[in-house]
């Protein structure tokens, strides 16, 4: 069996990544039992084992009706759902625990490559004695496939152990629904131990001035991506404009945030959010490695580079060459122009 | 308080990888080196943080011998001392290994009367990004462990070595937590601007005491079996036009997409 860490949004819904998980859990069942020990049996640590390859949830917090609906949809046999005073805030080596109580002797243990999910996968690897893998985009006789150097390179690697523990990348797989399951829930309320709270979170800032609020961009359709060829902190009118018209989000380069000339919750890239909007422009910028990591799931990408060579307009779908401050204020004044 | 740094040397990247002979390995022989921008806060964090408790920063690598150059890199900018654990074959080394070696290090050090409060490490290295060694370490140590920090403020303990107060971005926020140290914490861009070295730094840099060790053999290894390189995706880029002349077609464009707010 495989079990898989899932997240909900604040509204009770499953987060699109963890629906990206459940499905790559639900059609790599057999790549990744494959790489057990022969003959293993599929048993679970605190309750009896469904058959081999189902997939069960794991929700902790409130569980809405949506989600178990759509935990359903995407084919999931069983939910767990653990609801308890020592869950309520996050402690990685609590959850870990509740997460290592249920998973299987053997089968899989997988969770989205979110922040959370890299975090408590560790845990579950090393509190079960195991490898982990994080970043996993394909599983198949020959082991697993991951993203190393931010997704320039692939790692091929055998986990070996009785449980595959590992993290999804994100968009290494569409969320696809299946025929509706009627899962089983079980809902555990577990204890934890002292030393298992000792990393609990004390309290949580919600931001009010929303500079260190990225779901805007993680979320947007649009992006308008600036980089270092706006020029400088007083660059941003036109590209800020085009953002307005198309109700999306801007992102920004390294140098950009280096330079500071716009917060860190507005890089994208590797060592910033990861984006997935349906179109994405990049202005100003040049297309390092680092940077295309964060905008592998565009749909749509779109360059203004004065530079033709730029490996950012080389990968394009469009670009347009020339200065962005000339470029993106003719566009914006044609669609002033359009909207009549 | 005193804080251990533990980088990472790692190729200086941003255009064009090529493989090695082996396939296990990128070709690293044309390239310079650097550390993970995640690690550079961390050597940032630990600065600020000595600084404001009136302690000591060292910085910690396994790796080959060039690895110097990250450790002196890092004292360039302030922190004071380093350590590098030598082998020939980083790559060798799978992030339990790592976590071992830097653990006994750590252990040594203490048994020699030096011991660490706070041990600061990058969220994931740029290269392997295995996501596991500060965790790792934090089990081998009996440490606790956060990951996904941005800044730090040291607060009093009573008589041992104090408490921490860490910031991380959570799903619904800010989160903060509170840990009595000593404590591993995994560091993530965003909170804290690395620091330039000033040319002082340069020269404390060159006279820098690096303490050596010799790296043990691994022992669990590395699970890797191969790199592999994306397929070099033939993209056929569609040049709208030059300059704002280019303009109409590129609302052209987002139109189709349906983009525009109406
Ligand atoms: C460990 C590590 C992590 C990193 N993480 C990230 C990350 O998360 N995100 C990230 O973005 N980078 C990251 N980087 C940095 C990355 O390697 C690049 O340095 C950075 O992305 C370059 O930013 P840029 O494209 O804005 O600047 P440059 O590379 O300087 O490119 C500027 C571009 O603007 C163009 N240009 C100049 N003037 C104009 C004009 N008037 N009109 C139109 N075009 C113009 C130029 O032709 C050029 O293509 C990371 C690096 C490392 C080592
Ligand atoms: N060889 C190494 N030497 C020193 N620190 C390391 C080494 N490998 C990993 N680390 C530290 O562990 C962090 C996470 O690495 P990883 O688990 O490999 O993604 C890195 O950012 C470094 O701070």
């Amino acid at each position: 069996m495989t079990l898989v860490f899932v997240e909900t949004d604040e509204s009770g819904q499953v987060a699109l990544t963890s629906a990206e998980a459940l499905t790559f859990a639900r059609t790599n069942a057999s790549a990744l039992l494959q790489q057990l020990p022969d003959g293993a049996p599929d048993t679970s640590r605190e309750v009896a084992a469904p058959p081999s390859g189902s997939t069960e949830a794991v929700v902790v917090g409130p569980l809405s009706e949506e989600a178990v609906g759509e935990l359903s949809r995407l084919g999931v046999s069983r939910i767990h759902h653990l609801e308890s005073a020592d869950l309520e805030a996050y402690s990685a080596t609590a959850w870990a625990q509740a997460l290592v109580d249920i998973a299987p002797e053997t089968g899989a243990v997988l969770a989205s490559g979110t922040p959370r999910g890299m975090e408590l996968m560790t845990h579950v690897a090393v509190r079960t004695g195991e490898r982990m893998a994080a970043n996993v985009v394909a599983a198949d006789e020959e082991g697993l496939l991951r993203q190393v150097l931010g997704g320039a390179a692939f790692e091929r690697l055998q986990l070996g152990g009785d449980l595959q523990v590992l993290t999804l990348a994100g968009h290494a797989c569409n969320p696809e629904e299946t025929t509706p399951t009627t899962p089983e829930i079980l809902t555990h309320s577990p204890e934890s131990a002292a030393e298992d709270l000792r990393t609990r979170v004390v309290r949580t800032e919600v931001e009010t001035d929303a500079d260190n609020d990225t779901s805007g961009l993680t979320q947007a359709r649009a992006v308008v991506g600036a980089g270092r060829g706006v020029g400088s902190e007083n660059g941003f009118g036109e590209v800020l404009e085009l953002v307005d018209h198309l109700g999306g989000a801007l992102g920004v380069s390294r140098v950009v945030t280096g330079l500071g000339w716009r917060p860190h919750s507005e890089q994208v890239g590797q060592t910033g959010s990861r984006i997935t909007p349906d179109v994405y422009i990049a202005c100003g910028i040049s297309g390092a490695i680092q940077h295309m990591a964060g905008i592998e799931g565009a749909k749509t990408l779109i360059a203004i580079n004065t530079d033709e060579e730029s490996t950012m307009v080389q990968r394009a779908d469009y670009a347009i060459i020339g200065d962005l401050h000339e470029v993106i204020g003719a566009v914006n004044e044609e669609i002033r122009n359009r909207r009549g | 308080m005193d804080i251990l740094v533990c980088i990472k040397r790692i190729p200086d990247i941003s255009g064009q990888i090529t493989l090695d002979a082996s396939g296990t390995d990128i070709d690293d022989s044309g390239l310079g080196h650097t550390t993970s921008a995640h690690e550079e806060c961390a050597v940032e964090l630990a600065i600020q943080t000595a600084a404001a408790t009136g302690g000591k920063v060292t910085v910690l690598t396994l790796g080959p011998a060039e690895a110097v150059e990250q450790l002196r890199a890092a004292v360039g900018v302030g922190a004071n001392d380093g350590i590098l654990i030598e082998t020939e074959d980083p790559g060798a080394f799978g992030p339990e290994d790592i976590a071992q070696v830097i653990g006994d290090v750590i252990r040594d050090r203490a048994e020699g009367g030096q011991s660490f409060d706070l041990v600061l490490l990058g969220n994931d290295a740029a290269d392997t990004g295995d996501f596991q060694v500060p965790i790792r370490l934090a089990y081998d140590l009996e440490y606790p462990v956060l990951t996904g920090i941005q800044t730090l403020s040291a607060t009093s303990g009573s008589g041992g070595p104090g408490a921490i107060e860490a910031h991380g971005i959570g799903p619904a926020g800010t989160e903060i937590f509170s840990l009595e140290l000593p404590a591993v914490i995994a560091v993530q861009e965003g909170g804290v601007d690395p620091r330039y070295p000033s040319i002082t730094g340069r020269m404390k840099a060159k006279k820098a005491r690096i303490a050596e060790y010799a790296a043990p053999e691994p022992g669990a290894g590395n699970p890797r079996i191969g790199l592999e390189l994306p397929p070099d995706t033939a993209n056929e880029v569609t040049i709208l036009g030059e300059g704002p002349e280019a303009a109409g077609a590129l609302v052209d464009v987002l139109e189709e997409i349906g983009v525009i707010r109406s």
